[in-house]
């Protein structure tokens, strides 16, 4: 009977410690940075939740008068751009993964991925160069013969920059996003089930549904709530491209239209003094919140799909 | 229960001459059904056009391609049954949702191109917008300013980020590891005006309310880069076979000699790509300078004193801010554009060649 040998620690060197030691640090920089974030926006608002329309001057009555109707504004515009973007990043994600000729996939993927790289402020110039200009007739188009149903209702927006026009551009902006990530998902299918589905006779688009989508699901959804969280973050091109009132309305087309929390950000910032900045940076602090629970959504759908599904 | 057998009726003999081409529609008939659309539609919006108007391309490609949709379909339906006539139909719906997506993007293209060229001079690269109305001037600050934050951005989120990422795949066990792994996710999520919201309150305390410089939209776009250099440092330092660490150790080599000398080597074309994709990304950031470095019209070389103006910030400004005439404003946002969307364009070019050229080998 003898005592299990102690266990030989490995030797520890100089440059070991001074390595490890220096990553921890950078690992910890990033926990510090984000306290930073939380502090200095949480610091900088208190201030703004006490503001009235007699302190600061951007305020009617108090706070969260103010920053209702841009709360509203940011969902809904961000709401119509993944309603609008995610059918057609199915679609395209499909067609690259499963329609497109083999050689062309990636290159066709890669022609998908330089719409993300394009900045937004360049998106912002072509919506209101061009986007809106093209789109106005077509409103009017909408209102004459749609006018009926409640959304469509008017009198039509000269101009074309509307709440619709911003979402289009937002949607343009996250469909790469979104099609990224479920062509990664439906590439990963496994192969056995797709050729047993089309060894039993069925035809594309019977595999597809039978054995890709059920197996992508999970990552549709994350990729959608991913594209959600940053349209509601995006901030030039909705500044640039929408002329907002900050009403809150449902209709799409007329001139009066919901602001956003990051265009209006924007846009008030750099005139802003006093109270008015701690306002600004107050809403900066709720879009924060919004983005980071939508995030949390996303990490949570993934967690909780990844245990079930067949990729591990 | 009975059953009676009836005598199968007498199969009425069609004249096919090759069973398995039966039932199916030529293998061109998807294209010559698509140009007959085509023509048809071209033919119906050429009689309108007749009549004075001006003819309607758009309005022609979207009939056509209903047309297109609703004729296979319909035809599919009668030849090959309603499952093969539903193939079809999504078909078309999901190349027809590529095509979708290539407008924006061909439009995007043209557009800049034809507006960014007008301006696309010398003088652009050459001169400030120091006291310069009207025509003339150049983006030479912006050039500058986008240089000198996104460098030193980069020489801050670089470090920490490389440094992250190694902690996470070398060193990264329990409570802290999970953590950080959380942290940056929250990061990733961060909207980009929040960040520049972050670096002027940060830089408020310091040197006072109302304060922009450019140290301060250098660190806005810091904290927006670091997330994406530790997830895609992490990914390829995770790609790294266990076998090569477990060699070296086997030799003798010490664990941060092996990180450096054998880890790292292998995964630096990776690596590199990440920091390069992105800086491609947040050098279009335009909302967190200018909340944080501001716009100026003068050349500033001091990150640490005065507002500092970057080509995002450039074209925003000159959008915005029109004068007489406006033209030359437009002119000049969209040649900034231009100048951008090139930048952008190569840096991930270079990007994708890196990790094209300069990955390792693995094959035997």
């Amino acid at each position: 009977m003898s005592t299990a040998p102690a266990p030989i620690r490995a030797k520890q060197r100089p440059g070991d410690r001074v390595f490890s030691r220096s990553a921890v640090f950078a690992g910890s920089m990033i926990l510090v940075t984000l306290a930073a974030v939380a502090t200095f926006l949480i610091v900088q608002s208190v201030p703004a939740l006490f503001a009235t329309g007699e302190t600061a001057s951007i305020l009617d009555t108090n706070f969260w008068a103010y920053v209702g109707p841009l709360v509203f504004g940011t969902i809904w515009a961000a709401a119509l751009a993944l309603l609008l973007a995610l059918p057609v990043s199915i679609g395209i994600a499909l067609f690259i993964s499963h329609y497109a000729p083999r050689r062309l996939a990636s290159v066709l993927g890669y022609i998908v991925d330089l719409l993300a790289a394009v900045p937004s402020v360049v998106f912002g110039l072509w919506g209101i160069g061009v986007l809106a200009p093209a789109v106005q007739p077509l409103y009017t188009w909408l209102v004459d013969n749609l006018g009926w149903f409640p959304l469509f209702s008017g009198p039509v927006s000269g101009t074309g920059r509307t709440i619709l026009t911003a979402a289009v551009v937002l949607a343009v902006m996250i469909i790469p996003i979104i099609t990224a990530i479920s062509r990664e998902v439906f590439l990963q299918t496994p192969v056995l089930h797709e050729e047993a589905a089309l060894a039993l006779g069925a035809t594309r688009w019977e595999m597809i549904r039978t054995a890709v989508l059920p197996f992508g699901r999970p990552g549709i959804i994350s990729a959608a709530v991913l594209g959600l969280g940053r349209a509601l973050g995006e901030t030039m091109a909705v500044a640039m491209v929408l002329s907002a009132t900050g009403a809150v309305t449902f209709q799409l087309l007329t001139s009066v239209n919901p602001s956003t929390i990051a265009a209006n950000i924007a846009l008030s910032f750099p005139e802003a003094y006093g109270i008015n900045v701690n306002v600004l940076i107050a809403t900066g602090l709720i879009l924060f919140i919004v983005t980071f629970a939508v995030n949390a959504l996303a990490r949570w759908i993934v967690a909780r799909r990844s245990e079930f599904s067949g990729a591990n | 229960m009975t059953t009676t057998l009836t005598p199968p009726e007498p199969r009425v003999a069609t004249p096919v001459s090759n069973s398995l081409t039966a039932g199916k529609l030529p293998n061109g008939a998807p294209w010559m059904i698509l140009a007959a659309s085509l023509l048809v539609s071209a033919g119906l919006f050429g009689v309108i056009a007749l009549s004075g108007a001006e003819f309607n391309w758009v309005g022609t490609l979207v009939v056509a391609a209903l047309i297109y949709v609703v004729v296979i379909t319909v035809l599919s339906r009668i030849v090959e049954g309603s499952r093969r006539s539903t193939d079809r139909f999504v078909t078309s719906l999901v190349t027809g949702a590529f095509l979708l997506a290539m407008i924006p993007l061909v439009s995007l293209t043209i557009t800049v191109v034809t507006f960014g060229l007008a301006r696309f001079d010398p003088e652009f690269f050459t001169y400030s917008m120091r006291s310069v109305t009207g025509e003339g001037g150049g983006a030479l600050h912006a050039i500058v300013g986008t240089l000198l934050m996104t460098g030193t951005a980069a020489l801050i989120s670089i470090p920490i980020g490389l440094m992250t990422s190694i902690y996470l795949v070398e060193y990264g066990r329990g409570r802290l590891a999970r953590g950080i792994t959380f942290l940056v996710d929250v990061m990733t999520g961060i909207p980009s005006i929040v960040a520049g919201l972050f670096a002027y309150a940060l830089f408020a305390i310091f040197w006072g309310p109302g304060t922009r410089t450019g140290i301060a939209g250098a660190v806005a776009l810091a904290v927006l880069m670091i997330p994406v250099v530790v997830r895609s440092s992490e990914e390829m330092l995770r790609l790294v076979p266990n076998e090569l660490r477990e060699a070296a150790y086997a030799l003798g080599v010490p664990k941060w000699l092996t990180i450096v000398k054998v880890v790292l080597p292998t995964s630096i074309a990776g690596i590199t790509t990440g920091i390069m994709l992105s800086i491609a990304r947040v050098i279009g950031e335009t909302a967190p300078l200018l909340i944080a470095a501001g716009f100026t019209n003068s050349m500033n070389y001091d990150m640490t004193e005065g507002r500092m103006q970057s080509l995002p910030v450039f074209v925003y400004t000159q959008y915005a801010n029109q004068g007489t005439p406006a033209s030359a404003y437009l002119d000049r946002a969209w040649a900034a554009a231009l100048t951008l969307i090139l930048i952008v364009m190569a840096l991930n070019l270079i990007a994708r060649l890196v990790a094209r050229f300069f990955a390792p080998k693995f094959g035997r």
